[in-house]
C-alpha cells in the first residue's frame, strides 16, 4: 500500500464522478488535437504548393508592370544587377535562391520570341519542373526546408553561400523552350543565330504551359553583352521560403531594394492560407473553451471529491499523514486525469483529424507527433491547476473540527 | 507520559465564544488506562484531540515523552503522532474502498514500511483480532463489531505507546462494546498507555482512573 494506489483504487471506485471531468477535457484535447493536425497538414501543403510554383517573389523596376515583364517590351525598364548582390549579401532569412534575368523581345526567322538572360543553376533551382529535363543537380531539390539536409549539404547554414550564382551554361549555349523549339525545329545539338551570334542548343526544355515556352535562354553574360546593356536586370524571380513571406519577408526585401517594386504570387494559394488562418483562430477558440469548461469541471469535481472525502482526509492526518501527504493524494489524481485525458485525447484527435482533413480542408492528414507533447501538457496543466484550490483546502483541512463533526 | 499544563481551548466564531476547556491540567503515567466521561459538550473530544496533537489549543501545553508536541511544526507533529499514537474513532473512518488489510497497511506505509513487511505486519494485527477471514473484505462488507477491530488494529500498526480512543464503543451493541474495551484492556496490558473517551459509565470502570469534565473543567 502507497499513496499512489490509494489515488487509483479511489478513482476506481467513483468511476462515474471521476468520468464527467475526464469526458470534459478528453473533448476538448480531441478538438484541439483535430484541428491542428489539419491545419498543420494544409500548412504543409501550402508550403508544397509554393515550392511547386517555383519562384513566388518578383522583383522588378519601380515603373514596370507585370505585363511588361511578361511581354518582354523592348522598352522595359532595367535595373542593376547589383541588387542581387544586395539581397545576397544582407541578413535577410527566407530567400531560397534568386534568378536574376535580363529579357528582350526579338524576331528569328519570322517568328517573335523573347530572349532572356540566366544564371543557369539559380534558374533551375527556381524551376522545379525544369529538373524533369534531368539536368537538375539533387541539391537543388531541396527547395523551402532549412532543415533538410540537402540544403545543409549546400551550405544552407551560411545563406551567403546558398545565394552565390554558379556559372555553368556555356557562353555560346543556350535552353529553349518547347514552343519556340518546335516552331524553329531545333533539337538538342541544333545550332542557332540570335542577334548576330551563334548558339548551340544545350537542351530543350519541357513544356511548362508558361511564357517559358515561348523563350530562347541563354548566359546572362552573353544576354548583357548581345543586347548591348551593362550589368542590368529587368527582373529578379525569388523562391521565398512560404513561412518567411509571412513573416514579412516582403516588407524586409522593400526596405533594403525602395526603388523596386515587389510582388507574391501568394493569391495562388489565399484560400489555403484562408483556410489556415481560420483554423489557426479555432485552435485559439477551443484551447480557450477547453480551459474554461475542462478547468472548472475538474476544479468542481475536485471540490466536490474534498467535501465527499472530509472524514478521509481527517482520518489520514490523525494516523500521521502530513498535509503533504494530502496534496500528493489530490493532485497525483489530477495529474493521472490530465495524462489519460491528453494520451486518449491526442489518440482519438488524430483519428478524427485523418478522417475529417480530407473532407474540410482536402489535405491529406498525419499524425503529429509534436501535438502529443502539447495535448498532455495542456491537459495535465489545466487538470492540475484546476484541482490545485481543492487540494489545498484539503491539505489544510482541520482534522479537529471532522473529527468532531463524525 | 502525559503532561497538561492550564490547558484552554477556546472557539471563535463571529459572535460568540465557547470555552470548550479551561485550565486543564493533568499527569497520565506511562501504561496507565484512563478513561474521560462528562456529559456531551463537555469538552471531552476537545481533550482527546489536544493531546493528540490534533487541535492547537488556545493557552497551555501538552507533553508527551517530554516533548512539547505544540512546539513541533505541523509536518514533525504528523510524524510524532504516526510514531507514537494510535487512534479509535467511534465511526472508525475506515476507508471505505480500501480493504481491511489496506486500511491497516496506511500507517505502516506512511511511517515507511515497504509492501512485503506492510503485508506481514497488518495480517499479523488482524489475525490476532480474529479477522484472518476477512483480510481482503472492504468495511462495508463487514460488521459493525469487525470495522472496530480493524479500526484497533490500524491503530497498533505502529507499535504506538499511546492509544487515543474516541467513543469506542459509541457505535457498538453491548456483546461488541464488551469485546472492544476487552481489547483495549489487553493492549493496556501489553504496557500500552489508553485514554478512552465515553460517555457510558459502564464502559469507563475498565478504566484504571476516570477523569471527569464538566464544562471543560476537570473534576477527579
Amino acid at each position: 500500500m502507497n499513496l499512489r494506489k490509494i489515488i487509483l483504487k479511489e478513482l476506481l471506485e467513483r468511476k462515474k464522478q471521476f468520468l464527467t471531468s475526464f469526458i470534459a477535457i478528453l473533448l476538448g484535447i480531441i478538438v484541439i488535437v483535430a484541428v491542428k493536425s489539419v491545419s498543420n497538414s494544409s500548412e504543409k501543403a501550402v508550403a508544397i504548393q509554393l515550392d511547386n510554383l517555383g519562384a513566388n517573389i518578383l522583383v522588378l523596376p519601380q515603373t514596370t508592370t507585370i505585363d511588361n515583364y511578361y511581354a518582354a517590351d523592348i522598352n522595359a525598364p532595367e535595373m542593376p544587377e547589383d541588387y542581387v548582390d544586395r539581397i545576397a549579401s544582407s541578413t535577410i532569412q527566407g530567400v531560397d535562391n534568386m534568378s536574376p534575368k535580363l529579357s528582350s523581345r526579338m524576331e528569328i526567322e519570322g517568328y517573335s520570341f523573347v530572349l532572356t538572360g540566366i544564371l543557369p543553376k539559380n534558374e533551375l533551382a527556381s524551376k522545379p519542373i525544369w529538373q524533369t529535363a534531368g539536368f537538375a543537380d539533387p541539391g537543388l531539390q531541396a527547395a523551402c526546408d532549412p532543415n533538410n539536409i540537402m540544403n545543409k549539404s549546400q551550405g544552407y547554414e551560411d545563406p551567403r553561400l546558398q545565394r552565390k550564382t554558379i556559372d555553368s551554361l556555356g557562353e555560346f549555349d543556350c535552353l529553349v523552350g518547347s514552343d519556340a523549339a518546335s516552331k524553329l525545329g531545333l533539337k538538342e545539338g541544333s545550332e542557332i543565330e540570335v542577334k548576330g551570334t551563334g548558339f548551340k542548343v544545350a537542351s530543350i526544355l519541357p513544356q511548362t504551359g508558361t511564357v517559358d515556352d515561348g523563350r530562347i535562354f541563354v548566359h546572362l553574360r552573353t544576354a548583357q553583352k548581345i543586347l548591348g546593356k551593362g550589368r542590368v536586370v529587368n527582373a529578379i524571380e525569388i523562391m521565398g521560403c512560404c513561412a518567411a513571406i509571412s513573416e514579412g519577408l516582403l516588407g524586409n526585401l522593400r526596405n533594403i531594394l525602395p526603388d523596386t517594386k515587389i510582388t507574391t504570387i501568394n493569391h495562388i494559394v489565399q484560400t489555403q492560407v484562408e483556410t489556415n488562418k481560420t483554423m489557426g483562430k479555432f485552435s485559439v477558440i477551443f484551447l480557450i473553451i477547453i480551459i474554461l469548461v475542462g478547468g472548472i469541471s475538474i476544479g468542481n469535481y475536485m471540490w466536490s471529491n474534498v467535501e465527499e472525502r472530509k472524514k478521509e482526509i481527517g482520518s489520514l492526518l490523525a494516523i500521521g499523514a502530513s498535509p503533504k501527504n494530502i496534496y500528493y493524494i489530490f493532485l497525483g489524481k489530477a495529474l493521472i486525469l490530465g495524462l489519460i485525458g491528453g494520451i486518449a485525447g491526442y489518440l482519438l484527435g488524430t483519428l478524427a483529424g485523418m478522417i475529417l482533413g480530407p473532407q474540410i480542408a482536402g489535405v491529406k492528414v498525419l499524425p503529429v507527433p509534436l501535438l502529443f507533447v502539447w495535448a498532455v501538457v495542456i491537459a495535465v496543466g489545466i487538470s492540475v491547476v484546476a484541482s490545485y484550490l481543492p487540494a489545498r483546502r484539503a491539505a489544510q483541512l482541520d482534522p479537529a473540527l471532522i473529527l468532531q463533526e463524525i | 507520559m502525559i503532561k497538561i499544563e492550564n490547558l484552554s481551548k477556546i472557539y471563535r466564531s463571529k459572535r460568540n465564544s465557547v470555552d470548550a476547556l479551561n485550565e486543564v491540567s493533568l499527569s497520565i503515567e506511562r501504561g496507565e488506562f484512563v478513561s474521560i466521561v462528562g456529559p456531551s459538550g463537555s469538552g471531552k473530544t476537545t481533550l482527546l484531540l489536544c493531546l493528540g496533537g490534533l487541535i492547537h489549543p488556545t493557552r497551555g501545553k501538552v507533553q508527551i515523552e517530554g516533548v512539547s508536541i505544540y512546539d513541533l511544526d505541523v509536518r514533525k507533529r504528523a510524524t510524532f503522532r504516526l510514531q507514537n499514537l494510535g487512534f479509535v474513532f467511534q465511526t472508525f473512518n475506515l476507508i471505505p474502498y480500501l480493504t481491511a488489510l489496506e486500511n491497516v497497511q496506511i500507517p505502516l506505509s506512511l511511517a515507511g514500511v515497504l509492501d512485503g513487511g506492510q503485508s506481514k505486519r497488518a495480517t499479523e494485527l488482524l489475525e490476532k483480532l480474529g479477522l484472518a477471514d476477512r483480510l481482503n473484505h472492504k468495511p462495508s462488507e463487514l460488521s459493525i463489531g469487525q470495522q472496530q477491530r480493524v479500526a484497533i488494529a490500524r491503530a497498533l500498526a505502529n507499535n504506538p505507546k499511546i492509544i487515543m480512543a474516541d467513543e469506542p464503543t459509541g457505535n457498538l451493541d453491548p456483546n461488541t462494546t464488551n469485546e472492544t474495551v476487552a481489547y483495549l484492556n489487553l493492549l493496556n496490558q501489553t504496557g500500552i498507555t489508553v485514554v478512552m473517551v465515553t460517555h457510558n459509565p459502564g464502559v469507563a470502570e475498565y478504566a484504571q482512573r476516570t477523569l471527569r469534565l464538566v464544562d471543560g473543567k476537570l473534576i477527579e
